[in-house]
């Protein structure tokens, strides 16, 4: 036999050129050289992360949500059908509905107005009128709800301060249920507002201009020109905006948990925080999984329709 | 003939409808800017009432006779205080090694996965891209309580491991969901460039597609930056012990207590704790907003 090192350098070839036809070693390593095996490798840890903290504890929260009190039993839908039962459950659907519908329509509305505001004064101010207009939305929301919390204070309320300046009498802002929904509203809209302008600013600067300069020459009205060429073409962003945020204030916590925790007298909870309560405070974790299950039928339809409109919108650029 | 008279009737009110045109103009301006100015001042006056709350005495603060929108004595006893109590800077160093290694997580799982899935179609690739939008639309709320019962599975409730383990589900949807949409933008020619010259696939991610996509880079960092910084759910549910507080909770929970509130510390925490994203944001505004819209506009 020759020394070692002549002996591992001939075989080494060899073994090379059967890659092709034996499997073991060789076949495994070429399995390793494929690129789909490479994109696996690279894409693992998202899907770990997908897998294992969004789609199985979503799963789990479905199961959960079957469970009695103690997890010890499989009660089907008896969370569902109590909660659907409970009065103050059903108030609660309903103030969820309102402060996300109420509170979305304002924030787009006074985000579209803002946005053609911007859009209209010369170029060279917008960038300095954005960055300030945007602080809001920059602020984390449960810092910023504490502010709002110290303005609606009963007895020191700077807002009553203002209204009472104008001879209004004061508002018990945070005491009154309708007060109170009022300011969850107010302040969610505050917080919301500045990214529907920024969304619909960015779709406002992709209408190509010689639209306007063809509306102009046809002798336009400025109305005409917002509702045959302003809104057609911004009709893909401002409906995925909306659907967007309805999801996210749907799901809202903070605004809640912070400004009134859901009080006066449950009046103004939302699924998420009325969950929480249930959920985490009082220990039923599995009634708690189902009310946050509430939200699943509006976020599905939401998600399926702003999956649509960017894959439209994809299909358009390209 | 005829014509000339309707051209001498025309005339007038053609310059007529110049003059009312470019009249119409300056009131839509003057419109313009007086809608900024009302929506910036209802925009800031949150922010605005904090900071001068913020740097009021107590006596001044109690005293309600007064313009609570000015300031007479303005001191910093309140910062001071704030930054004196430990319970803050343990909040603020939780937050700290939180964020910092959430985002570094965020980058690397996204920036691979992007590269991965905007480059080497493989059986499944498509499904998973819609699959990442779509946990993006999934919200926190309706994580939390079986999240609380994994995480405290793991034996990870009240520790801020806990929290790291859980952000990315918050910040690696979106950052992979941009990261597609950048890199998807660099044009095939260049890779094809490097493959030729002998490039391995690191190679072409480290040497051409980081440095070519680095504003995507710089915008998604910034995403995941101030998501984690901001995240209230997941400590509100997971964590109750005051030392594994990052500052959102820790905040609302440790220093609002009792019956009388220390309202100007308070407000002075808040600041302080809102401050990292303010200044992120203000140094890099374009990147910021590049994030922001890029949701919808690109991918």
């Amino acid at each position: 036999m020759a020394p070692d090192g002549t002996a591992k350098a001939i075989p080494a070839p060899a073994m090379r050129r059967a890659a092709g036809r034996s499997p073991g070693v060789s076949s495994l390593e070429r399995l390793a050289r494929r690129r789909s095996t490479i994109a696996f490798v690279m894409t693992l840890p998202l899907i770990l992360v997908i897998a294992g903290l969004v789609a199985y504890p979503a799963a789990w929260a479905i199961y959960l949500s079957t469970l009695n009190r103690r997890m010890t039993a499989n009660i089907g839908l008896d969370n569902y059908l109590f909660l659907l039962e409970s009065e103050s459950f059903r108030m609660i659907i309903w103030q969820s509905c309102f402060f996300a519908i109420t509170a979305v329509l304002l924030k787009a509305l006074i985000g579209f107005w803002l946005a053609h505001m911007l859009h209209h004064i010369p170029t060279r101010g917008q960038r300095k009128w954005r960055g300030m207009l945007l602080i809001p939305w920059v602020i984390p929301p449960a810092l910023s709800t504490l502010g709002w919390w110290w303005m609606f204070d009963p007895s020191y309320s700077s807002i009553n301060w203002i209204i009472n300046v104008f001879g209004f009498p004061s508002i018990p802002w945070l005491g009154q249920p309708w007060w109170a929904r009022i300011a969850v509203i107010m302040v969610n809209v505050w917080y919301g507002a500045p990214f529907f302008m920024i969304m619909y600013l960015a779709a406002l600067k992709s209408v190509p201009e010689q639209l306007y300069e063809a509306a102009a020459i046809d002798g336009a009205t400025s109305w005409q020109r917002l509702r045959f060429i302003t809104l057609p073409m911004m009709q893909n962003i401002i409906s995925i905006t909306v659907l967007f945020s309805l999801i996210v204030t749907f799901a809202n916590y903070d605004i809640v948990r912070v400004l009134t925790n859901g009080g006066p007298r449950d009046t103004t909870h939302l699924f998420a925080t009325y969950a929480f309560q249930v959920g985490i405070l009082s220990g039923n974790l599995p009634r708690g999984a189902a009310v946050s299950l509430f939200m699943l039928p509006i976020l599905a339809v939401a998600a399926f329709f702003i999956l649509r409109g960017v894959t439209r919108r994809t299909k358009e650029i390209a | 003939m005829a014509d000339a008279a309707a051209a001498n009737r025309d005339f007038p009110r053609v310059y007529g409808k110049v003059g009312s045109l470019h009249r119409e103009r300056l009131w839509a301006l003057r419109l313009s800017y007086a809608s900024l100015i009302l929506a910036s001042l209802i925009f800031l006056a949150p922010p605005f009432y904090m900071l001068v709350t913020s740097i009021k005495t107590n006596v001044e603060m109690a005293d309600q006779t007064l313009n609570p929108w000015i300031v007479r004595s303005p001191t910093f006893e309140h910062y001071a205080a704030i930054l004196g109590n430990p319970v803050f800077l343990t909040f603020f160093r939780n937050s700290i090694i939180v964020t910092i290694l959430v985002v570094a997580i965020t980058m690397v799982i996204s920036v691979l996965a992007a590269f991965a899935l905007s480059r080497m179609r493989f059986w499944g690739s498509q499904v998973l891209a819609t699959g990442v939008f779509l946990t993006y639309l999934v919200p926190d709320t309706l994580l939390f309580i079986p999240l609380y019962q994994i995480v405290g599975g793991l034996g990870l409730l009240n520790s801020i491991w806990g929290l790291v383990l859980v952000y990315p589900t918050l910040t690696v949807p979106f950052c992979t969901w941009i990261m597609i949409g950048y890199f998807a933008s660099i044009p095939k020619e260049l890779d094809e460039a490097a493959l030729i010259d002998g490039a391995t696939w690191p190679q072409m991610l480290l040497k051409i597609f980081i440095p070519v996509a680095l504003p995507g880079i710089i915008a998604a960092t910034i995403f995941a930056f101030t998501v984690s910084w901001a995240a209230f759910v997941y400590p509100t549910a997971f964590i109750t012990r005051p030392d594994q507080m990052p500052l959102t909770i820790g905040i609302v929970s440790q220093l609002v207590r009792g019956d009388t509130f220390a309202w100007g510390q308070i407000m002075a925490g808040a600041l302080i704790a809102a401050l990292p994203p303010v200044v992120v944001y203000v140094f890099l505004m374009d990147y910021y907003i590049a994030g922001l819209t890029a949701g919808a506009t690109k991918g």
